[in-house]
């Protein structure tokens, strides 16, 4: 039997990127192959090659024993194969149906001489989605509106569409990105049963649990290189880490447990609602110590956005209150809250996080520009500015040509790195100061980063930690919040579930609560930070 | 044949879904005509034995038709995502296009076919170039603002002043010096037996042609939009460009089908001025109505069938001044007549429910 799909010697160049480097890949009929590798080790490309979203500069590719040439996309799936990208192609206020139709509409045959004017027959397509989904286990309504539906959902409606396309090889982008534990487990059940029935998968994943619970080959990437292929039986995680980055990698974190010291944020009963003006965040309580990390964990869209910003000022608080060290910042200006001594890593580095098109100098004193040393009256100390700037970027490691390269030009690393640079010198400027302790607010600090900057960040954070601050980490990935809390907090449409210590802990019980599942254990009456 | 009925039950449930979901949009209009009804009533009911008042009803849809033309083109662009703010211009265009050619044909052909059958012969062929002449512009905007990825709203801007330049320069040029007499505008044509309805007929049915085209328009574009391959692909295009277009779905082609579509649904709009309304052109004489479009696009969040109502509301508003003017010589002209436009800044600062655009609209698609 020829392998389903095969690439041979693919070359892709963009401006000043090698994005990949004459790589081989072949999918056999009938399993799942996990590609592995960091942000940028070219995965993506190479199956956008495959898909037909990207021309190679060089190399073959073969499907099920045939050389054949993609151009587009729609060439792909008339050869059978589908794409769930990692960022969905649906879109959100069609129906399920719709969705699934898309450039492939069932018609009433009545009407078909009226060319694209042709009627649709909403009720045959249905049908075959409920077929479709009855047959793999993928649970979906057609009549549902897309946008209504929690993610997990709209990644079903993406693997039917392709199956909905007669795709016998189906390549799943990052698939588990947003998914809990359990509906992660639940995907591979989903893969399993598919791959019995005749497909073929790719899974792309950078999380190494995930390839030893599901893949039949293991292939790994990095810098635009195929690095190898093997089989589970062969790997160890030790291993696979090592072979995506390219040197050994220490998995865990060593940090000595923590010495909780006075109350730095109290949040009581706050809520805040969300752009459409509902409640995203409803009635949260929560304290972070000097000294300790209190991990928010949940599924991305259950309020922890919108938690956030109220905290750092950016969203108005509708009811509740914060404290600060002990002093009521609830209405605080954003201004006032840095004065106050709280740091923040925003979600998005690009959009709040940084001026991309400043240098890397200005960056840095974005918060503290307006005050000595950085100026004086109205008139910026460009000489202090400049000497500060370099001094950060000696000692966060950032690599950059200079501190007048902008900071769109660098790396997400290290453009992660000039915010903690900037966030942590401030805090530790303050530190010591008589009116309490920092806080450190950071969300997903390490999203879409290499492995090598995830660990600098990592020990940054537990550094500042060790120093007296009070850290809040946000993350969507469940092993940061793991190995970096001392307690974990799970967050649940608007509500925190529970406050659990971090040292008992374990990934199905968050997972469980991260899809709103509480213990019998957990009766209501027990308030949040009683297992402490 | 069962298959077909199906199909039809399914539409009248997906028409029903989409009812309740308008609803409240739906209601206030109901009740801002009732409220509007009963207000002619009251002032000036009393004058004419309530006659003026259907009078000035017939007059309301009248007034709405250019509205909703220039929704109904706004509707087709912006659902494809391409923000058209350049309605106006097109309007503008095809009202001078129309109302030159329906002029010169009528001079031209009276003495061949006599005045009765010039007349109509011109009348159609201005309506045919008033098409053509928005079409030009429409055009125009999609090179801009589609192959050349400029800023739609600035693209729609220079069709705008383009129009006013044009349209002012030949007025002045030809038209100014020794205006002839008038070819006329269409006559009504009353639809038989429907006309003769109390109430009713004399407001539905004893109309001008454009109107009743309008009107089948919102049935057609709406029926267009919702139940045809061409109606999704149109909204997926305007709303997740890159979805359709992994689809196999020419995303481009769809804008400047739909740019231009909205061309000629803006001609027709543009021909009611110089057809319909009055048959002399003056400079500037659509006043504003494309952009009163727009805000009647927006009230009826992109749907034809809200549009229309939006444009209904406009209509209404425009002819209640005309009327308290006409039967109320004490109340100041100058306070009924800013009533469209307050209602524009209403409709718009969203007191009418949040109305959410295609999200793709206004944005160049660049294929990656």
């Amino acid at each position: 039997m020829p392998p389903a799909l095969q690439a041979i010697g693919i070359t892709k160049r963009f401006p000043g990127v090698l994005a990949n480097d004459h790589v081989d890949f072949t999918l056999q009929q009938g399993e799942i192959h996990a590609l592995l590798g960091e942000n940028g080790a070219g995965k993506s490309t190479l199956m956008n090659i495959l898909y037909g979203l990207y021309q190679p500069d060089e190399g073959q590719v073969w499907v099920k024993g045939e050389l054949v040439k993609i151009s587009n996309p729609h060439e792909a799936i008339a050869r059978g194969i589908g794409m769930v990208h990692q960022h969905f192609m649906l879109v959100p206020p069609l129906t399920v149906t719709e969705n699934i139709m898309l450039g492939q509409e069932s018609l009433v045959s009545a009407t078909r001489m009226l060319g694209r004017l042709a009627m649709l027959d909403r009720r045959s397509a249905a049908a075959r989605i409920r077929e479709l989904s009855r047959q793999y286990g993928l649970a979906v309504d057609p009549d549902a509106i897309v946008g209504d539906l929690p993610v997990g959902a709209q990644q079903r409606v993406e693997i039917i569409k392709a199956l909905y396309r007669d795709a016998d090889i189906l390549i799943l982008d990052e698939p588990t990105a947003v998914l809990t534990p359990q509906e992660a487990d639940e995907l591979f059940v989903i893969m399993r049963g598919m791959v019995k029935q005749g497909k073929s998968i790719v899974f792309i994943t950078h999380k190494l649990r995930e390839v030893f619970a599901v893949a039949d080959t293991i292939s790994v990437m990095r810098g635009g290189a195929m690095v190898g292929s093997l089989k589970p039986a062969q790997a160890t995680r030790e291993l696979l880490a090592e072979m995506m980055v390219g040197r050994k990698v220490i998995l865990a974190i060593d940090k000595a447990p923590a010495r909780p010291g006075l109350a730095v944020l109290q949040v009581e009963g706050v809520r805040v609602l969300d752009d459409r003006r509902h409640v995203a965040v409803d009635g949260v309580s929560l304290e972070i110590r000097s000294g300790e990390i209190l991990g928010l964990a949940g599924v991305q869209g259950n309020g922890q956005t919108e938690l956030t910003e109220a905290l750092t000022g950016l969203r108005r608080v509708a009811g509740g209150k914060i404290l600060l060290n002990g002093h009521d910042t609830t209405h605080a200006t954003p201004r006032q809250l840095v004065e106050a001594g709280m740091g923040h890593v925003p979600e998005d580095r690009h959009k709040h996080g940084l001026v991309l098109s400043f240098p890397v100098r200005d960056n840095i004193v974005l918060c503290t520009y307006y005050r000595l040393p950085n100026a004086h009256g109205i008139e910026l100390d460009y000489a202090v500015i400049a000497r500060q700037a370099s001094e950060l970027v000696r000692i966060f490691d950032i690599r950059t040509p200079g501190i007048e390269t902008t900071a769109g030009a660098l790396s997400g690393g290290n453009q992660q790195k000039v915010i903690m640079a900037r966030e942590l010198s401030r805090l530790s400027e303050r530190h010591g100061a008589q009116n309490g302790a920092p806080l450190l607010i950071a969300s997903q600090p390490t999203r879409g980063l290499d492995v090598g900057s995830i660990e600098f960040i990592h020990r940054r954070i537990v550094e500042a930690r060790d120093a007296g601050a009070a850290v809040l980490l946000i993350s969507a990935e469940l092993d940061e919040i793991m190995s970096l809390s001392d307690r974990i907090a799970v967050m649940y449409k608007g509500h925190i579930l529970a406050t659990v210590d971090a040292r008992t802990a374990t990934r199905e019980q968050l997972g469980l609560l991260m899809a709103g599942v509480t213990p019998a254990a957990a009766r209501p009456g027990q308030r949040e930070g009683a297992h402490d | 044949m069962v298959k077909r009925t199906s199909a039809l039950s399914d539409a009248l449930q997906l028409a029903w879904v989409r009812l309740r979901r308008s609803l409240t949009t739906i209601l206030l209009t109901a009740f801002g005509l009732v409220a509007a009804w009963a207000l002619l009533n009251l002032v000036i009911g009393g004058q004419c034995d309530g006659k003026c008042v259907v009078d000035a009803l017939a007059q309301t849809l009248r007034v709405a038709t250019p509205i909703a033309f220039a929704a109904f083109c706004g509707v087709l662009c912006e659902r494809a995502g391409v923000v058209d703010i350049g309605i106006e211009g097109k309007m503008l265009m095809a009202a001078m296009a129309a109302y030159s050619v329906n002029l010169f044909g009528f001079q031209l052909l009276q003495d061949a076919l006599g005045p009765v059958a010039a007349g109509n012969v011109s009348r159609w062929l201005a309506l045919v170039m008033a098409v053509a002449s928005a079409l030009l512009l429409a055009g125009l905007h999609a090179v801009f603002s589609i192959r050349f990825k400029s800023d739609q709203i600035i693209s729609g801007t220079v069709i705008n002043i383009l129009a006013i330049g044009i349209t002012g320069y030949m007025y002045r040029a030809f038209l100014a010096e020794n205006l002839p007499a008038g070819p006329g505008t269409f006559p009504l044509v009353p639809i038989p037996l429907l006309a003769e309805i109390p109430v009713l007929g004399p407001i539905l049915f004893h109309q001008k042609p454009l109107t009743y085209l309008m009107l089948a328009l919102a049935v057609g574009i709406y029926w267009m939009l919702f139940y045809t391959q061409w109606g999704l692909r149109v909204r997926a295009v305007g709303e997740h460009p890159r979805a359709a277009d992994t689809l196999g779905i020419d995303v481009l082609r769809t804008r400047y089908i739909n740019t231009l579509l909205g061309g000629v649904v803006a001609g027709l709009g543009g021909a009611w001025f110089t057809l319909e309304a009055v048959d002399v052109f003056s400079p500037l004489m659509t006043n504003g109505l494309g952009f009163i479009g727009l805000a009647a696009m927006i009230f009826g969040k992109w749907n034809p069938f809200g549009a229309l109502l939006g444009a209904l509301l406009f209509g209404l508003g425009n002819s209640v001044t005309a009327t308290v003017s006409i039967f109320r010589p004490d109340i100041p002209s100058q306070i009924p007549q800013m009533l469209p436009y307050l209602l524009t800044i209403i409709v718009l600062t969203g007191v009418v429910g949040r109305a959410v655009a295609p999200a793709a609209d206004g944005q160049p698609y660049e294929k990656s």
